[in-house]
């Protein structure tokens, strides 16, 4: 019988988030019945850059794993890339797991000066350097992170299967889930990867205030244009929904799935510790 | 809540009448006449009756009534009938289902107007249940696409009345036939008549008028349709029209039935997924009384997934019919379960359970003639995997193939045929350090494999320009001091990879000598079968590629030159079975194409290759996959039947069904089939 392990999200892309919350959110996590502390990335949006909060989250930490999940890779250098994710590692004592993936947003790729065009190509060779010239590139601290990779097309899930450790799917009822991990065992199996990929997953939740919750993701998804009504849509509300998620996503096979919360509430992670423990 | 419902189809009228009963104000339009209709009947099956009963029972009674119910498929093939039964279909004239319906929704209040184009609707929600071709969806950005999908097809009636769901295949001088034939009420049957571009227009049906084109078809039908005669209701032939939307709401405005979506005739389900559209809006609407917006998201979350199977499994039906020309080499009773599984809806196991003497039948048939024997009245077998396979002078005692990493294992496991992973001709041709090379060492594992009664086989191949790789942490990424490669033509595999050199005469005499060398030595180690690696980018497939080998020299002219040359040099040696891992697509833009793989196929058969092992993409790093369960199991398909070579395949299989099912159809000899272990293992004894 599998047993999918739960994270929480750190609520670094929630606007208006402050140090001091963020830090203890991080603390009561770090008590709470979380295996990892997830981030995401977003360039062009008021959010926290996701190695900042997860250093100041390590320094505050002394169990919970840290993980990008996902880290938008190609609007950074490789090297730095590679600098900030063994920074972390080595700040949270070989906590870290790397997650990247291409996100999804133009404006993004236009602040950072990178090619949004060449966006799948960037993220190969990135992470082609991650597993091989990094070693001998003088970056240090030498540490192996563990690596994920998202993206739902045929190309994104050879990449994963030819560079990474596992996948990191992007969020979606568990019937989704499956399907999508369904497609990352085949191409693992297509790669002839020994084993199989470890499998993330992520949801979110809101249970105080549900209606700001929703109008974050509404927000934050806005590009996506209709489909952000979906997204917001399958915000969890209650213990309740959580715990039918969870089980779901433990039935297709999930080994990790993190919760987002929805609101920067100390209140709904608490509650959200509660439904999961 | 006032609802404009535009179109008075099927599941405009359904919703009108559930939106009703919730006491909503419905208001529907439809631009042509109340009987005015194209085609005959319509099919449902018995789950969506069940769905009509619960949502609403008078109109379930009245269609019920007059439904034509059927439970058998007729297959007419080579002049013979193969009957399968345990389907459940019903069916009914679609006129009467549309008088039913609107006397129900007018019955229960709704206002429908006919004879009226919807030009300017209003209300608080609008809906477009105005067809494929809805002209509502126009106005607003749903990300619409119609494309069209699969053959040429006409709708005719026919008083012959069926006792069957029938299909009819005939073969002419142009080219293949198929009906697609139904009852639907006392009197009347739909009789679909469907054929490639190709055949249409070599039989001139594409200049003919709409008299004569039914003219034809009754003639080409005689011996099925008898005394019976064609009838047309603007019977022209037609384009099916594949309609997709990425999303089905706009506001106020929701998609429904054909607007939103469309799924090939072949699988028979619009109607069906038409009308349980229209039960889950008024479900999603019910939910969600105050917040149209909501139930809108709702109704979409619930049925894309939903008509996303659907359009896969019709996407796949349409294209066997498309190529069923093909088959026509299969034994009838092989025809007919390739036939019925050809959507991935029904499998081996589903077959079973429905029509449990067909498929004792076809068990019996497969094991006999796996055997060479003949048929015996009553015969009973185990299914189709178990069946051995004789080919190359040997027999693999089952249709399983497992490759892990302990071969004697996976002997033990049940194989009937083992492969070694890639096993490298010689140092050069190493994938990483740790490559296995085909030294004299592999002896005793063979004899480890032949102790559990299974064939060992031994994958041969030179890396080419995948060469000199890591052994961990990934696949393709650089060692810093590699060794030098080779490879058709000087292009790296990956931006970070080494560029390998260009093979030279010298070079490739020098390979070949390898490959000859490592094949006697795989001789001497007693292996029963010797793979040849022409797949997934590595040397020999990196000439058979135009993305790779870019020469200038004969090698460029004829791709298959140098590759056939270490066939024959290896079939020269090696007297066991041959088998030719072989990339039969490269799933990239300007790479092989499958009709191509199809000529390396049967090139390498007719040089003494027994089986291919059929793979696709990894010509370069940068292929795009369409990865699900059974991906490579319709290219196998194609390679089997078209250039009639015996085929393994992987592809993530990963139940005893879907082997059952794939070796059952003849679409693959062999299957690579490795499960998992599983926890219930450990309490299994």
């Amino acid at each position: 019988v599998s047993h999918v392990k739960v994270g929480v999200g750190l609520p670094n892309t929630i606007p208006g988030i402050s140090g001091e919350l963020l830090v203890e959110w991080a603390r009561r996590a770090d008590a709470g019945p979380f295996s990892t502390l997830g981030v995401l990335d977003r360039l062009v949006y008021d959010s926290i850059e996701p190695f900042a909060a997860l250093s100041a989250a390590a320094a505050v930490t002394s169990r919970i794993g840290l993980a990008t999940n996902i880290a938008i890779g190609p609007l950074r250098s490789p090297a730095m890339l590679a600098k900030h994710a063994r920074s972390v590692d080595a700040l949270s004592g070989g906590r870290f797991t790397l997650g990247l993936g291409v996100g999804a947003r133009k404006d993004d790729y236009a602040a950072a000066g990178a090619e949004h065009r060449k966006r799948g190509a960037t993220l190969s060779a990135q992470l082609a350097y991650l597993r091989g010239q990094l070693d001998e590139s003088g970056i240090g601290p030498a540490r192996p992170v563990e690596l994920l990779v998202g993206g739902s097309s045929g190309a994104a899930l050879a990449r994963m299967a030819r560079y990474a450790d596992g996948y990191a799917h992007g969020g979606g009822p568990p019937r989704a889930f499956g399907s999508a991990a369904n497609r990352a065992r085949a191409a693992w199996q297509d790669l002839e990867r020994p084993g199989e990929p470890k499998l993330w997953g992520q949801g979110y939740v809101a249970f105080g205030d549900v209606d700001r919750g929703n109008a974050y993701l509404l927000d934050y998804y806005a590009f996506t244009g209709p489909f952000a009504e979906k997204i917001a849509a399958g915000n969890l509300t209650s213990a309740r929904a959580v715990r039918d998620f969870v089980r779901g996503y433990e039935a297709e096979g999930c080994d990790e799935l993190i919760l987002y919360p929805t609101v920067a509430s100390l209140d709904d992670l608490d509650r959200l510790a509660e439904a999961v423990s | 809540m006032r609802v404009s419902v535009v179109g008075g189809g099927p599941s405009g009228l359904y919703l009108a009448i559930l939106l009703r009963k919730t006491g909503h104000d419905v208001t529907v339009v439809e631009r042509n006449a109340p009987d005015a209709t194209f085609g005959w009947g319509v099919v449902f099956s018995e789950e969506t009756l069940g769905a009509l009963r619960d949502a609403d029972y008078p109109t379930y009674l009245e269609i019920t009534d007059s439904f034509a119910r059927w439970t058998s498929i007729d297959i007419r093939y080579r002049d013979r009938v193969l009957r399968s039964s345990g389907h459940t279909f019903s069916a009914i004239r679609r006129t009467h289902l549309l008088d039913i319906l609107q006397r129900r929704a007018r019955a229960l209040g709704a206002s429908l107007t006919f004879h009226q184009e919807a030009s300017d609707v209003d209300g608080d929600l609008v809906v477009a249940a105005d067809g494929a071709n809805s002209g509502l969806r126009k106005r607003f950005d749903f990300g619409s696409s119609s494309t069209p999908q699969g053959c040429k097809y006409v709708w005719f009636g026919t008083d012959l009345v069926l006792d069957a769901f029938t299909f009819v295949f005939r073969e002419t001088e142009h080219g293949l036939f198929q009906v697609h034939a139904y009852p639907f009420d006392e009197h009347t049957s739909t009789w679909i008549v469907e054929t490639t571009e190709q055949t249409w227009r070599r039989a001139g049906l594409d200049t003919m008028s709409e008299e004569d084109s039914m003219a034809f078809c009754q003639s080409l039908f005689a011996p099925e349709l008898g005394e019976h005669r064609l009838m047309s209701n603007k019977s022209v032939w037609l384009d099916f029209p594949l309609v997709r939307n990425t999303h089905w709401h706009h506001g106020n405005v929701v998609l429904i039935g054909d607007a939103a979506h469309t799924a090939h005739f072949s699988i028979g389900s619009g109607t069906k997924l038409a009308m349980e559209d229209a039960i889950a809006l008024a479900n999603a609407l019910e939910r969600y009384p105050s917040a149209v917006e909501h139930a809108l998201v709702d109704y979409e979350l619930e049925r894309q997934p939903v008509v996303e199977r659907f359009q896969q499994a019709a996407g796949d039906s349409a294209a066997y019919f498309g190529r069923v020309a093909g088959y026509l080499g299969l034994a009838p009773i092989q025809f007919a379960a390739n036939l019925l599984t050809r959507s991935g809806r029904i499998s081996h196991a589903n077959l079973m359970q429905r029509d449990p003497r067909f498929v004792r039948v076809l068990d019996a048939w497969f094991a006999a003639s796996a055997a060479g024997t003949a048929l015996a009245p009553g015969a009973v077998a185990p299914p189709p995997m178990f069946a051995p396979l004789r080919l190359g002078g040997t027999t693999v005692r089952n249709r399983v193939v497992r490759s892990a990493p302990d071969l004697a294992e996976a002997a033990r496991a049940g194989a009937g045929l083992v492969l070694t992973g890639f096993v490298a001709t010689a140092q050069d041709g190493r994938t990483t350090p740790d490559c296995p090379v085909a030294d004299d060492s592999w002896a005793p594992v063979v004899k480890d494999v032949h102790d559990t009664g299974a064939l060992i086989g031994m994958r041969l191949g030179h890396a080419g320009r995948r060469g000199a790789t890591r052994p961990t942490g990934g696949v393709d990424v650089p060692l810093t001091d590699g060794w030098p490669l080779l490879s058709a033509s000087p292009l790296p595999y990956t931006p970070s990879s080494a560029v390998p050199a260009e093979m030279t005469e010298a070079d490739m005499a020098r390979v070949r000598d390898d490959f000859v060398a490592a094949a006697e030595r795989a001789r001497a180690a007693g292996f029963d079968a010797l793979e040849l690696d022409l797949a997934d980018g590595y040397l020999l497939a990196s000439f058979l590629s135009p993305l790779t080998n870019r020469r200038a020299d004969v090698h460029g002219a004829e791709p298959l030159r140098f590759p056939l040359s270490v066939v024959d040099a290896v079939r020269a040696v090696w007297p066991g079975l041959l088998v030719a891992r072989l990339t039969v697509t490269d799933w990239a833009p300007g790479g092989l194409s499958v009709d191509q793989g199809i000529t390396h196929a049967r090139a390498l058969a007719g040089h003494g290759v027994d089986l291919v092992h059929v793979r696709a993409g990894h010509t370069t790093a940068t292929t795009r996959p369409e990865y699900r369960r059974g991906y490579l199991t319709t290219l196998s398909d194609r390679v089997r039947n078209e250039a009639g070579v015996p085929t393994l395949v992987g592809g993530y299989l990963t139940t005893p069904d879907e082997v059952n099912t794939v070796i059952a159809a003849g679409r693959a000899d062999l299957c690579l089939f490795d499960p998992p272990p599983n926890p219930l293992e450990e309490v299994a004894t």
